[in-house]
């Protein structure tokens, strides 16, 4: 589609999936800038003023586009089967799951992007899939193929962490095994701003978690500040402990 | 960028020639042009502005859009000076004009009396290379009150009753309150402490041309958008920048200070963004590249006048590393609190700054802040309660149930210092442009990890006093991994002891300054920025009388 900033002639001619991908027209910046109100300097809207207008523009143009989406780094066959993984870590239940939020095209445009480091780890990791599914499965011929009982029993062989808290760290680090990589790109392309090119496609991961994509937000926020008279200094008796 | 800023020749001998362009280097690069002066900064990083932030985790954390890049600038991480350093990546810096200041989560309290005689008040400390700074909080106060209201601060002055003595209030009241810091302040007056609005460097009303905080909710780690929190780029640069005296020179990584033959430094020398090196002449130079980078500069400009490196004559350049202790709680409370809204800390308290080591059997203090600062993508990664699935359809609903439901109690406090806690040059590893990579070694003083466990258990009480549906604490374990970089060149009367005096003069070479993390004796109870801030303003201050005496080129 136009506007990714990727020569045509890189990309594999197929599209997977017969919905097109609808991007971010509810979150574009425009509405950013209608929220702005008075709370913000003229002089720095006039000073941005372009590449808003920019970013509104892309985004208008790639939620109107009709063409189908063409991955760049899977083959259609892989596309399929680590669209069904990803559907099986953020599953489409009562809610959108990874599927309906684009994760396949966030995954296949990071791995020519920021997570070029991780291709090997798909490259080996595909087969691998295979195997354990030749072995545990012996009729089914494909991941993507199999029930979705069938796929969690084969992931959670795959899966070895263990559910223990992890120790907090500010950046983003890059995970160690198959499954793993997966699920860290399964959730950042589910969780991602939508205003980004890729991934939380119609803002279906931030409404599942309530994220609102507004850029301004005036109090009360939730609920415990709704009723809060303003802060008063503490009677004199609780004062001192 | 400023169009009217002056373009010098690496020729001119500027008046001064200061290295980053964060808390400190902005605050100098104002002061000191403001002053009459001709400064160039030469910032490492880019000239990044509002328009190129953004909202994207993966751009902003994930690929180091502002901070320093593991790929090209590696570290090494070991324990002891004994041990074999290991590669791994051992800190986070910002790395753009503005430095950290740009994605600081902007907690602006002061430091108290304490920090600055707390040799004097408990003693010796076994381990610990604990010492009184040469200046006092009296000494710095003015300097607080003119970061205060020179580069922004929102709070309410007298609300904690433990605060400092201060000159005048806050130029802006507090922000919004977040139901996160309700809980907390309800919770924590149950407890009989003492909750107050926590001082924070973004605006809460417009401010000297730039938006109040919209409240958006990308902002610990993220630029600002509408320039409301106050980082040294919009609340120091652009005023450097409108005297016509000040050039702000991005993409300029220094790698070293050249000196003269009668031992004083004549510039230093940087690559460009295509990596061709420039000497850029001054009469003076002052580095404010952060506790990590300005000693591995010293050391990188090590001659045969200067052996051991620049100003490095006590050999404790890089030494006395201290990074602040800390401990994180969380608790998920019935209802939504929508803390993703907002900034980070709305309500803080400080009735543990100050504790009885013969009462709780260790040296420090801290305080305990009410927070989110979980982005949603790493909030989905490392906030979950422990135990939970991490993926599937339970996975999903928790993650949906917890995300605007979830709090965090962080516990911030001392580091002691310890001489061989340091930032040294690597022997081995290189970063992409040749030079030696930085090498970390730490190992928390027991004490820290003591005063870290006693907090997260006074957070625990905190979330079950506020009725916390469920709540953990992440273990607290020794530090491996560097923000606040501390201590590494510190100030002092004694030149075989510390590295720079009280005008933060180096002891060893006359027209070379230094200010950042570096100069701090102790490391406070967390949040250094606005103490560094201070001292800029401070130095800001002893350089121009330096100067005007004709002290610094005699």
């Amino acid at each position: 589609m136009p506007g990714f900033g990727v020569d045509a002639s890189q990309r594999r001619d197929y599209s997977l999936f017969s919905f097109q991908p609808t991007m971010m027209s509810d979150f574009s910046r425009r509405r950013f800038l209608s929220q702005l109100g008075g709370g913000i300097s003229a002089a720095l809207v006039a000073a941005h003023w372009p590449e808003m207008l920019a970013a509104a523009t892309h985004a208008r143009q790639a939620a109107q586009s009709g063409t189908p989406h063409k991955f760049e780094f899977f083959t259609p066959e892989e596309a399929l089967e680590i669209d069904a993984i990803s559907a099986r870590i953020i599953p489409t239940d009562d809610t959108p799951g990874a599927r309906e939020a684009g994760v396949i095209y966030f995954i296949d445009r990071a791995l020519l992007t920021f997570a070029s480091g991780d291709q090997p780890k798909y490259r080996e990791g595909l087969p691998e899939l295979q195997n354990a599914l030749r072995e545990k499965l012996p009729d089914v011929q494909k991941f993507s193929a199999a029930t979705p009982e069938q796929q969690d029993e084969l992931l959670q062989t795959m899966d070895a962490s263990k559910n223990q808290p992890v120790a907090r760290r500010r950046n983003l680090e890059s995970a160690q095994t198959f499954f793993e990589v997966v699920r860290v790109h399964t959730i950042s392309g589910f969780l991602i701003d939508p205003e980004a090119d890729f991934g939380n496609r119609g803002g279906v991961g931030w409404k599942l978690i309530g994220r609102e994509p507004e850029h301004t937000f005036q109090p009360p926020f939730g609920y415990y500040d709704k009723d809060y008279p303003g802060w008063q200094p503490a009677p004199k008796a609780a004062d001192k402990k | 960028m400023n169009v009217a800023q002056p373009k010098y020749k690496t020729s001119d001998e500027v008046d001064f020639l200061i290295i980053g362009s964060g808390a400190a280097g902005g605050i100098l690069a104002k002061e000191l042009s403001t002053n009459g002066f001709r400064v160039v900064v030469l910032e490492q990083g880019p000239y990044l502005t509002e328009a190129d932030y953004t909202h994207n985790e993966i751009k902003i954390l994930g690929e180091d859009l502002l901070t320093n890049h593991p790929k090209l600038q590696p570290t090494t991480f070991r324990k002891t000076p004994q041990d074999k350093a290991k590669q791994q990546r051992a800190l986070v810096y910002g790395r753009s004009v503005g430095g950290t200041s740009v994605h600081f989560t902007a907690n602006f309290w002061r430091f108290h009396e304490i920090d600055f005689i707390e040799r004097s008040k408990v003693g010796a400390i076994p381990g610990a290379n604990l010492v009184d700074w040469p200046i006092r909080y009296a000494d710095l106060e003015p300097y607080y009150t003119k970061v205060e209201w020179e580069i922004g601060v929102s709070g309410q002055a007298g609300a904690s009753p433990f605060d400092p003595p201060r000159s005048r209030p806050y130029p802006m009241p507090p922000l919004p309150v977040k139901s996160s810091g309700v809980i907390f302040e309800r919770a924590a007056r149950q407890l009989g402490w003492n909750p107050f609005p926590a001082p924070m460097a973004i605006l809460s009303q417009p401010r000297a041309g730039r938006s109040a905080c919209v409240n958006c909710g990308f902002c610990l780690g993220f630029g600002c958008e509408v320039g409301a929190k106050s980082s040294s780029l919009v609340a120091a640069i652009r005023f450097a920048e409108k005297t016509g005296r000040c050039e702000i020179r991005p993409d300029s990584y220094v790698h070293r200070i050249e000196t003269d033959a009668r031992g004083r430094a004549i510039g230093a020398a940087y690559f460009d963004k295509e990596k061709n090196t420039h000497l850029q002449k001054a009469k003076a130079v002052i580095v404010c590249a952060n506790g990590a980078e300005t000693p591995r500069l010293l050391l990188m400009s090590a001659d045969p006048q200067f052996p051991n490196g620049l100003a490095n004559s006590s050999g404790v350049v890089g030494k006395n590393l201290m990074l602040n202790s800390g401990a994180i709680a969380l608790g998920v409370f019935e209802h939504p609190l929508n803390d993703y809204k907002g900034y980070a800390v709305s309500r803080i308290l400080h009735d543990f700054y100050e504790l009885d080591p013969q009462k709780v059997g260790f040296c420090g203090g801290g305080g305990l802040d009410a927070r989110f600062d979980a982005t949603p993508i790493g909030f989905a990664l490392n906030n979950m309660p422990p135990g939970s699935p991490r993926w599937g359809s339970s996975f999903k609903k928790i993650l949906g149930d917890n995300f605007p439901r979830t709090m965090e109690v962080f516990s911030h406090a001392t580091s002691l210092a310890r001489e061989d806690n340091s930032f040294s040059l690597d022997p081995d590893l290189k970063d992409a442009w040749g030079l030696p990579a930085l090498r970390m070694t730490y190992r928390d003083h027991p004490d820290d990890l003591k005063i870290a466990t006693w907090l997260n258990a006074r957070a625990l009480e905190l979330l079950d006093a506020a009725g916390a549906k469920q709540k953990w604490n992440y273990p607290i374990v020794e530090q491996e991994f560097a923000v606040h970089l501390l201590g590494t060149c510190r100030m002092g009367n004694d030149a075989k002891t510390s590295v720079i005096d009280t005008d933060h003069r180096t002891h060893d070479v006359k027209n070379l300054f230094l200010c950042d993390g570096s100069s701090l004796v102790t490391s406070g109870r967390g949040q250094p920025t606005m103490t560094i801030e201070a001292l800029a303003f401070r130095a800001a201050d002893r350089i121009t009388a330096l100067a005007k005496r004709g002290e610094i080129s005699a």
